[in-house]
């Protein structure tokens, strides 16, 4: 089956800890393949989330996009470094509906990965910043980097939705959601 | 589904004497990813790499990104057989604490896929920069050797492995 892969978290409460980093909830994609991966219920009990990717696009290479709270008004904006393997460039966005966090390929067994933190992320006060550290390489091509986007909303984030615009994830490609205790 | 708590420390060590390289051996599998912390100085201006399970065959690449304090740059490798590159972006300097390299193996014992590593590199001497390596295996990693392309690891670097399991 192709569509969407949501994962239900826990909205009340999680367990006791003795340590400050938890896993939360972790979604694989199947054989059917799927053009979205959603966390939702995301618990305001930690202080920063992260989430680890390991991801693989079955068309064409196209760009990682994500949204909070399923907000897709003008209200993201991002920077980016990255390089090629011969230019390093930089370029930014504002007024976007999206989050930009990298390409993603196609190449058979080839996976794009990504570190991304949500700093703040259930503080009701002030503006979200998530930053990440990204990169693919297919023995001959590739590129390596590091964003920063902003989601100007004071809302706290519950819910964040990733996806390749109109392509799909392929089989095996994972995101798994840690939350980080302050 | 129920959280958890993880990111534990699998192994860790300080060099009590120069050491040309250091392996984690016998990494379990059973975690989802592995994050490998390392603050080393080294004896020689040269670079580091890491060798996984021992391959020497030419199976890695790598592309990078960085800064070095006038440019930014980036580099690419093809079909290398000596590791893939730590400190892509410039050299290490002679004290233990002068340099620092995170690297992540995402999905590192998953044995359908080739692996990805993800290193963020941070040596104050020299330069800043991300490196993304791949290794084209479908082998799980169940070793790691960090080794310096000539000349030695300075006493004092510290060689930490990490291991998180997703819920």
């Amino acid at each position: 089956m192709i569509g969407a892969i949501t994962a239900g978290l826990f909205s009340t409460g999680v367990a006791v800890s003795t340590t400050s980093y938890e896993s939360i909830a972790t979604v694989t994609v199947g054989a059917g393949n799927a053009t979205s991966i959603d966390f939702t219920s995301i618990a305001g009990t930690y202080k920063h989330l992260q989430l680890r990717c390991y991801l693989r696009n079955t068309t064409a290479l196209s760009s990682l996009y994500m949204n909070f709270n399923s907000d897709t008004g003008a209200n993201y904006a991002r920077h980016r470094l990255s390089g090629d393997g011969s230019t390093a460039s930089a370029a930014a966005a504002t007024s976007s509906t999206f989050m930009g966090l990298g390409d993603i390929p196609t190449t058979a067994s080839t996976f794009y990965t990504s570190v991304i933190d949500i700093l703040d992320y259930s503080n009701t006060s002030k503006n979200k910043t998530v930053r990440n550290l990204y990169g693919y390489d297919l023995n001959g091509s590739g590129e390596a980097g590091i964003r920063s986007n902003l989601w100007a909303s004071t809302s706290a984030v519950t819910s964040i939705s990733v996806t390749l615009g109109s392509n799909q994830f392929s089989q095996y490609s994972q995101i798994a959601l840690y939350g980080i205790k302050g | 589904m129920a959280a958890g708590s993880t990111y534990t420390p699998i192994a860790t060590t300080t060099l009590a004497s120069a050491a040309a390289s250091y392996t984690f051996s016998s990494i379990p599998s059973t975690y989802t990813d592995l994050v490998l912390v390392t603050n080393f100085g080294a004896d020689t201006a040269t670079y580091a790499r890491c060798r996984i399970n021992g391959d020497t065959g030419s199976n890695y690449s790598e592309t990078s990104v960085g800064g070095n304090g006038s440019l930014a740059q980036s580099f690419r490798d093809s079909n290398v057989s000596n590791g893939a590159y730590i400190t892509y972006n410039g050299y290490a300097g002679t004290n233990a604490g002068s340099a620092m390299y995170t690297l992540n193996f995402n999905n590192y014992s998953n044995t359908t896929t080739y692996k990805t590593i993800l290193t963020r590199e941070a040596a104050a001497a020299s330069s800043a920069g991300a490196t993304v390596s791949l290794w084209r295996s479908t082998a799980a990693i169940n070793s790691i050797m960090l080794y310096m392309n000539s000349g030695n690891f300075a006493i004092g670097s510290t060689f930490t492995l990490y291991g998180i399991a997703a819920a």
